[in-house]
């Protein structure tokens, strides 16, 4: 992909920026210019403004990569899923942070920034949005060393009233 | 000053590997060098994470927490020793992924492991001149040692991004000096993929020097001893040098309990006592005091008298992981694993 290219969709990868119309209120990712839910598209007409997706949103459907896109040979098998976002896009992400085991429908996701692909060891390198498991239960514990004291007992972190 | 810390947070990739199973792989008692380091595991990034992700990660966490409007960040620096790109900031990509371009300056920063501390303190500067109204100061690393070097059992990976302004400060900076001189103990020249160091040379007049010398040095200005503390953060390169340093200057483990985290995720380098504050204000009520001291090779050491205010019990931390998460959770890589996500297995064509 071109530097130029991808540049241009920087505020889509970055920050998952759509649009929204004023009109009938729905989300657009990738950000459309004119509303098609709207029964006279032109009632959407300078009603489509900027919106930024909360990157929270839950697994539709997946599938297991086990013959990688370029670029993705370290990752294999990685998991691509179809996620319906809380204010309605359906995205298409890699799952990170989760064993292909471990995936299933209606999990919670988040969006996370990662590195996309580099171009060669000398090229750019393109960042974007990945989904990451939103559930704590989704990371195991690692394996307590004998030698290791078992944690005290710790305050809540939550912030008192 | 008026300037102080009104927001937080951090990140630690998920991976981790342990001391024992390096030392499986290169014929060493790993696990005895693992306790006389006291590193139980290091953390370990995901072949798409690095300096940038992490440090986005954390910073989005901070400005989540803190309520903090993006377009309101006048600067932002990422401080690192693993910037992706030799030329090329870092802190732009971080600054274009929260939302705070395009009217702020941002430049990376290099010192070794201090470069996050220098960064907070620049940003305590511009802020408190009231030239910018939040600076945000990143501390973060994926730095890698040489295979089989001492280095490559405490290496990891992780970061902290911390906003500094003049409202809702959850965190007073009372005071703020460094300790600075030219001591070769640890480098890296350009175009070399893993540093060097002076062995047992980053020791004594490097680490042990700058971090006593600026941690006494700042107890003097503020006319305070290690019992007005109640919680001291070091650089923490392993587990046992700040241990070392701390029982030296006179504090307790009680005062370093929650400031000492390199043992479960390794020497995060340039996030290492950003993320042991990070803990630390996880932890802290009102009122606290808190004694930061960094180190960076090269070498220097920057100092913080720390105060938490009443604003801190109102401070919502439940976007984001807290930092203890981080140190109990993990899931363990075999060392070839490792050396794949690492990028220590040569895979031809070059």
């Amino acid at each position: 992909m071109s530097i130029a290219r991808f540049w241009r969709e920087t505020p889509r990868r970055y920050n998952l920026g759509g649009s929204k119309c004023t009109n009938c209120n729905t989300v657009y990712f990738p950000p459309r210019s004119v509303c098609p839910e709207c029964t006279h598209h032109r009632q959407s007409i300078e009603k489509m403004v900027p919106f930024q997706l909360s990157g929270e949103g839950e697994v539709l459907s997946y599938t297991v990569v086990h013959e990688p896109a370029e670029g993705f040979e370290m990752l294999v098998p990685y998991v691509l899923a179809l996620v319906r976002t809380t204010e309605g896009p359906v995205l298409t992400g890699q799952v990170v942070d989760i064993e292909p085991e471990g995936i299933r429908i209606g999990l919670k996701v988040r969006a996370t920034f990662r590195k996309l692909r580099e171009e060669g060891k000398a090229g750019v390198i393109h960042y974007g949005y990945k989904f990451a498991p939103a559930e704590e239960a989704d990371t195991t514990p690692v394996a307590r060393s004998p030698a290791e004291p078992a944690p005290e007992p710790r305050e809540p972190t939550r912030a008192r009233a | 000053m008026q300037a102080g810390i009104v927001s937080y947070g951090a990140y630690v990739p998920r991976y981790r590997i342990s001391p024992g199973e390096i030392g499986r792989v290169w014929g060493t008692d790993g696990e005895a060098m693992g306790q006389g380091l006291n590193v139980l595991r290091k953390s370990v990034p995901s072949p798409d994470e690095d300096t940038i992700t992490i440090s986005t990660e954390s910073l989005r966490t901070a400005l989540v927490r803190g309520a903090i409007d993006p377009q309101q960040i006048g600067a932002l620096y990422v401080g690192s020793e693993s910037h992706p790109y030799a030329v090329k900031p870092t802190a732009t990509v971080v600054a274009q992924a929260v939302g705070a371009t395009p009217n702020l300056t941002a430049a990376d920063f290099e010192f070794a492991c201090k470069a996050g501390t220098a960064a907070i303190q620049t940003c305590l500067g511009l802020v408190g001149a009231e030239m910018i109204r939040y600076g945000v100061a990143i501390g973060t690393d994926t730095s890698q040692g040489a295979p089989g070097d001492a280095l490559e059992y405490s290496a990891s990976a992780g970061g902290a991004a911390f906003v500094i302004g003049r409202e809702h400060v959850i965190c007073r900076v009372l005071r703020t000096l460094s300790y600075t001189t030219d001591t070769p103990d640890f480098w890296r020249r350009e175009g070399q993929k893993y540093p060097s160091h002076g062995g047992r040379f980053t020791g004594e007049p490097a680490y042990f020097r700058h971090v006593s010398e600026a941690a006494r040095a700042i107890m003097e200005a503020s006319g305070t001893t290690p019992k007005d503390y109640q919680h001291v953060v070091f650089h923490q390169p392993n587990g046992k040098f700040p241990q070392r340093v701390g029982k030296t200057l006179g504090f307790t483990e009680a005062q370093m309990r929650y400031g000492l985290v390199t043992p479960y995720i390794g020497n995060t380098y340039s996030g290492a006592a950003l993320i042991g504050l990070a803990n630390v204000l996880d932890h802290a009520g009102p009122k606290e005091r808190i004694l930061v001291v960094g180190y960076g090779s090269g070498a220097g050491s920057d100092a913080f008298d720390l105060e938490t205010t009443d604003e801190i019990a109102k401070f919502d931390r439940s976007f984001g992981r807290p930092v203890q998460y981080y140190l109990d959770h993990g899931v363990a890589l075999s060392y070839a694993v490792y050396a794949k996500f690492r990028g220590k297995i040569h895979m031809g064509g070059e």
